[in-house]
């Protein structure tokens, strides 16, 4: 890339369009999301939040569009007027600089806590054991873990593992964070400290990409948020202005459903 | 909450215990029937010819045939584990040559019996004469060997007891990797590993404890399927040699009973190994910690032998949407 780097969006959808066989989950998505920008991505389920989410780190293949990270096409090439698809090694490249947060932790069980944080680390980015370990545990003290190091994930409470598979996202030093609603497998009392950590995050100036239930934490973190309803972006803006003040019908609909 | 207002413990239960009359009668006439089939295969039946048992259990010819029975299961079985594993990854990747090359595999290797596959493997030498090493497209031979000296009988038994069973075990390893939740893999690939990394990493070590009990079957299986051996036709395993002993003293029925013997005795060993191989990889699957970091009392509920994601509190029934 020849121009500046910091001028360029970190993600740019351009007319992004996903099916899952005659079911055309994302119609036509557009959307920038600038550099430490926190964008929340709000909708009814079925809408393809989560899917649009996963085409970024290019988990699902596009159908039509364009999708870039830091000026990077995802999942594909252009040389002139046409495109190639990545080779898995190419691909499995991109992904290493985009963290990922899933509902479901997906933690290793077959690894203690430390391992699972080290396990990227040592096996893609060949850092060596005392390095890689030393880094984990740097995180694990941020996420307020420290002790669980040689915990196994099954003895851990769900607060306490979703905020390990953020410290393991982090190890790789990901320019963009993306969250699949890292708080809806959560009991109540265990979200805070989840939002806590990510609240911390978005501080440090990470951006981040957070589908979510959490309208405070929307309302309170997040620089945009939008509404994505029928696999199209009905709204964008400002937390509280969409919050309070929605402009389109089915963003109102929906708002009095979930507030 | 104490609803009683009465101090103490609760009231124990004393009750009369259910009886099960049909049940002891039916134990009775099945021990006398039993009792009676031993006392008169004992006492009645000159076939049997229990003194001929007794002598050659311990003949060095049959406990040298039971060393080959185990060899052959052994080797076999290591080679089946290997190349079942192999062959359980390529029908999972999504490279559709290998998926079809292991199909295929499966498909010729699963679809004939085993005892024709050996006759096969024994006719081997008069299929292919020789073996060669050479210049492919042209007439230079490096090397070359007649088939039959370079691969004895034995092993010609070997290969073919352990292609026929990693067919077998490639079905187990599948299943084994299919049972890990397909979003351990998704996690693994959205932190940048490749899918080979995956496979070796994530899914094949969650993978074994669905994988070990049906192989300890596999394993007691090979060790009977051995005897079919002499369709090689190699003759020096536990059956095909009480046979050729038979076949000299024409008394067949104490052999018979000899080389049960000795089957019963290995497979109840391998039962025994089973049983620890089980409970060890069960305990396994629950992750009791011994770390210092294991005194969270939310989640060690999770002392049921359930897949870890079921110690995860509030999981929420609704999958991801999309």
């Amino acid at each position: 890339m020849t121009e500046p780097l910091a001028s360029i969006p970190m993600v740019i959808a351009d007319r992004v369009v996903k099916s899952f066989g005659s079911h055309t989950v994302l119609k036509d998505i557009s959307l920038t999301v600038n550099r430490g920008e926190v964008v929340c991505v709000i909708g009814p389920s079925g809408s393809g939040k989560s899917t649009f989410l996963r085409c970024i780190n290019h988990l699902e293949k596009l159908d039509g569009g364009r999708l870039t990270v830091d000026g990077e096409l995802i999942g594909y090439r252009q040389r002139g007027d046409k495109i190639y698809e990545l080779k898995p090694k190419e691909a499995a490249a991109q992904r290493k600089d985009i963290g990922m947060v899933f509902q479901r932790f997906n933690l290793f069980p077959h690894l203690t806590v430390l391992e699972n944080i080290m396990e990227a680390p040592l096996q893609v980015k060949r850092q060596s054991r005392a390095a890689a370990s030393a880094r984990a545990l740097e995180l694990l003290a941020r996420v307020g873990l420290a002790e669980k190091a040689k915990a196994y994930p099954a003895s851990l409470s769900g607060g306490q593992q979703q905020r390990v598979a953020i410290a393991r996202a982090l190890a790789m030093d990901p320019k963009l964070m993306l969250f699949d609603e890292p708080t809806s497998a959560l009991d109540p009392e265990l979200v805070g400290e989840v939002l806590d950590v990510m609240k911390q995050l978005a501080r440090d100036g990470m951006t981040m990409i957070v589908v979510t239930h959490e309208m405070g934490f929307a309302r309170e973190v997040a620089d945009s948020l939008v509404f994505m309803d029928g696999g199209v972006v009905v709204e964008r803006g400002e937390p509280r202005e969409v919050l309070t003040n929605p402009q389109q019908d089915r963003t109102k609909a929906f708002l009095s459903k979930v507030l | 909450m104490e609803t009683t207002g009465s101090s103490g413990q609760p009231e124990r239960i004393v009750a009369i215990p259910l009886r099960h009359p049909v049940r002891n009668v039916v134990a009775v006439v099945i021990i006398l029937i039993v009792v009676l089939f031993v006392v008169d295969a004992a006492f009645f039946r000159p076939a049997y010819d229990w003194p001929a048992v007794g002598k050659y259990i311990f003949d060095v010819r049959v406990s040298q045939a039971a060393l080959v029975t185990i060899e052959l299961t052994v080797l076999a079985m290591v080679g089946a584990i290997v190349l079942g594993t192999l062959l359980a990854v390529m029908r999972l990747s999504p490279n559709p040559v290998l998926k079809s090359v292991a199909w295929a595999y499966l498909w010729i290797f699963r679809g004939t019996p085993v005892y024709v596959q050996l006759v096969f493997w024994g006719l081997l030498a008069t299929i292919y004469k020789t073996i060669s090493v050479g210049v492919p497209f042209s007439s230079d031979v490096l090397f070359s060997w007649t088939t039959q000296d370079a691969i004895s009988v034995f092993w010609l038994a070997v290969i073919g007891l352990a292609l026929n069973e990693a067919a077998y075990m490639a079905e187990i390893v599948r299943a084994g990797m299919l049972s890990v939740d397909p979003g351990q893999s998704e996690a693994s690939t959205a932190l940048g590993m490749s899918w080979s990394q995956t496979m070796r990493r994530i899914i094949i070590p969650q993978s074994m404890r669905v994988i070990i009990p049906p192989t300890g079957n596999e394993v007691i299986s090979m060790l009977k399927t051995t005897s079919l051996v002499t369709a090689v036709p190699l003759s020096t395993d536990l059956y095909t040699r009480t046979r050729d002993i038979s076949a000299e003293t024409f008394n067949p029925i104490p052999l018979l009973i000899v080389a049960s013997i000795w089957y019963l005795f290995f497979t109840s060993l391998l039962m025994i190994g089973q049983y620890f191989l089980e409970r060890r990889f069960a305990r396994g699957s629950r992750f009791v910690d011994v770390g210092p970091g294991a005194d969270n009392p939310t989640v060690l509920v999770g002392a049921t032998p359930t897949a870890p994601i079921a110690a995860q509190p509030g999981t929420s029934t609704e999958g991801r949407s999309s």
